[in-house]
């Protein structure tokens, strides 16, 4: 603002938290000179719902529903983190076919999210298309957590012990409708004639040319790289000080990846590469996860052919833990006492204290719980990736235009339901 | 990258922090030390510059209330009735509302409110834990950790918000997470899960307005066991099986 002399004066201006570009419920006070940003002091809690207190006064399983509503577009990779922090204290390990189900889901889980960012992110900078292509595959996928679980976001579906249940024999298929029919139809179920696996099988065959044709809109279009290049450079040893992980890292030159350098699930069996940036900048980033959601497709390919070729149990055989069969329930009185058991005390967890960490699709999502022998955790601390990345943006932003804190705020790609938690 | 296990950053620990350490732990394959407040800046300042441990990062701290620690809901057998065991939890026994004071003495929980930090190595691919109990239960406070990795900004805001642990030396240390002008440390457990107070608009008075909760009452639809028992034992040794065989 100009005062009467005609000298610039700094102004404080609000964003958010209802801004079609906050991702959520992020505010922003920014103080601002002209046009650049001389501050910005980020304002969360708005989506804050007491997650950890919450799992401290209900017995272990009944928190993973909420692990899903943490970071509602990457949902199975938050209930891996929890679920293999109780089974770390417990001393379980799941079942080998359970375990490539969950790295399958892990990375079905990270393209779903990196779909979401992709879409989004481009919105946010003006380019519209790229958000319904990328949600034409996003359904496709939704589908399959559909399948596993009944439901399209929310799944619950990885439990301490393994998985609930097993992959379905048959893949769901559309309906004929007023708007669905004849060849339409049938191209729409061209792929789920079969089971679960052959859909996955083909969806991530032909995935390799969908991201093609995102980067057809994006890589080398000169909008794109004009709001994206040079903006928000981090250099690697800040990255680290910073608290930083998950491509946020990788763009800025780490090679750190949980999935190679602490593996956990069976990605010591699985073949992949980890993309790495140079620069550091909105641009890298970008590169880092469109090359991430590639080699998540190879990965989802090499789970399919493990699991096809080996059946087996999905769940440990300890109904201290895993309830027993339903059938079982009803002819045998041990099943019967366990079951009753289960769910209405629940196990309780020896006491101890672990953190169990995953490599999330925005980066390390941990579990730090500790345990004092009872049947509710005595104190969860969920280590959300999108809490120290958001907590830069007052250091990466500073000198920037205020339409660069846009091209920041989607290339931190922020969930607020985790960084509120 | 080299890889430090944890047995071996265990006795490296031991042997560079002899004085300032009161406890190196392994458990689960993680390492933890406790270290006391005076010897806490110090402490982390050699474990993110030295050689040997390199921690370059910060990845999480959190807070936390060893109120009630292995406290259970449910009257101990021997004090059952003959009309068996008390299932609802009322009055002073309920959770959230256990007594520092009467607690049972435990031998590693000497003080209320510590703050638990995880460090990581990327040059040596480790991780530890740090424990620090703040010394004054009344009000905890903590040196900060923001002079030696920022990202402890935000976690110690965090800390503070639901804990009251204060960090002496913060340079903004506001709320975070609660609401504007919000009372209290929500995440104590002498804390009341539903809250202390509830909001609803007033339409007399034309706005929101703040009120004492009655809307819902305390409830508990699954009572805290704690259970010390032989079942561990039993699965862990399933576990060690084949699951085919079991």
């Amino acid at each position: 603002m100009a005062d009467e002399s005609g000298e610039i004066r700094s102004y404080t201006m609000n964003f958010g938290p209802q801004h079609p570009a906050s991702h959520g419920v992020l505010r922003l006070v920014m103080e601002m000179e002209g046009e650049t940003i001389m501050r910005i002091d980020p304002h969360i809690g708005l989506l804050h719902r007491g997650t950890e207190k919450l799992a401290e006064s209900k017995p272990f399983n009944h928190s993973i529903g909420y692990m899903d509503r943490l970071d509602y577009v990457s949902m199975m990779c938050n209930e891996h983190a929890y679920v293999r922090a109780i089974e770390q204290l417990m001393g379980v390990e799941p079942p080998p076919r359970a375990q490539w189900i969950r790295t399958m889901f892990d990375e079905i889980t990270r393209i779903l999210n990196h779909l979401m960012w992709i879409g989004s992110n481009a919105l946010d900078l003006g380019a519209m298309a790229v958000f319904l292509y990328a949600f034409r595959e996003r359904e496709e996928l939704m589908d399959c957590y559909e399948a596993v679980s009944g439901t399209r976001m929310h799944a619950t579906y990885y439990r301490p012990g393994g998985v609930y249940r097993d992959l379905p024999g048959k893949m769901i298929q559309y309906h004929e409708s007023p708007w669905h029919k004849g060849k339409d139809l049938a191209r729409m179920n061209q792929w789920r004639e079969g089971s679960m696996l052959d859909f996955l099988d083909a969806f991530a065959e032909d995935f390799q040319h969908k991201v093609d044709e995102y980067e057809e809109l994006l890589t080398d279009n000169r909008i794109w790289k004009q709001r994206t290049v040079d903006i928000g450079i981090v250099s690697p040893e800040r990255a680290k000080a910073l608290g930083f992980s998950g491509p946020m890292l990788r763009a800025s030159g780490v090679e750190w990846d949980l999935r190679k350098t602490q593996p956990y699930a069976k990605y010591a069996e699985v073949d992949f590469d980890i993309p790495v940036g140079t620069r550091g900048d909105c641009y890298d980033r970008y590169l880092v996860r469109v090359n991430e959601m590639r080699q998540s497709a190879l990965i989802i390919r090499q789970c399919v052919k493990w699991l096809r070729a080996n059946p087996g149990p999905v769940m440990v055989n300890n109904y201290k833990v895993a309830p027993p069969k339903r059938e079982d329930m009803k002819e045998s009185m041990e099943a019967l006492i366990h079951w009753f058991k289960l769910f209405s005390e629940g196990y309780s967890v020896p006491a101890g204290e672990t953190y169990a960490a995953v490599e999330a699709p925005k980066g390390e999502f941990g579990c730090y719980l500790v345990s004092d022998g009872a049947n509710k955790p005595f104190r969860v601390h969920l280590r959300a990736p999108s809490f120290p990345h958001l907590a830069s943006i007052d250091e990466l932003t500073r000198g920037h235009m205020l339409p660069d804190v846009v091209a920041m705020i989607g290339t931190y790609d922020l969930v607020f339901g985790e960084v509120d938690r | 990258m080299s890889q430090t296990m944890p047995q071996q950053l265990a006795d490296l620990l031991r042997a560079r922090f002899a004085g300032h350490l009161s406890n190196v732990t392994l458990a689960h394959g993680q390492a933890t030390v406790e270290v006391t407040a005076a010897h806490l800046v110090e402490v982390c300042t050699a474990l993110r510059d030295e050689a040997d441990f390199h921690f370059e990062q910060l990845t999480d701290l959190c807070g936390i209330d060893f109120l009630g620690y292995g406290e259970g809901e449910i009257p101990e057998s021997d004090t059952a009735t003959s009309q068996g065991f008390g299932r609802g939890v009322t009055g002073t026994t309920a959770p959230g509302r256990f007594d520092w004071a009467g607690r049972q003495p435990h031998p590693q929980i000497l003080r209320r409110f510590a703050a638990v930090v995880h460090l990581l190595s990327f040059a040596h691919n480790a991780r530890l834990r740090i424990r620090c109990f703040a010394p004054e239960d009344a009000l905890p406070v903590l040196p900060t950790l923001t002079s030696v990795w920022p990202s402890a900004n935000w976690y110690e805001r965090e800390a503070f918000d639901l804990f009251g642990i204060v960090f002496e030396g913060h340079p903004d240390l506001r709320r975070i997470l609660t609401d504007y002008g919000f009372v209290g440390h929500p995440f104590r457990k002498d804390f009341p899960l539903i809250g202390n107070v509830e909001v609803r608009y007033d339409p007399e008075a034309k706005r929101v307005v703040y009120e004492p909760v009655t809307s819902v009452t305390p409830r508990v639809t699954v009572a805290r066991v704690v259970r010390e028992d032989s079942r561990w034992l039993t699965s862990q040794t399933e576990a060690a099986d084949d699951w085919k065989d079991n």
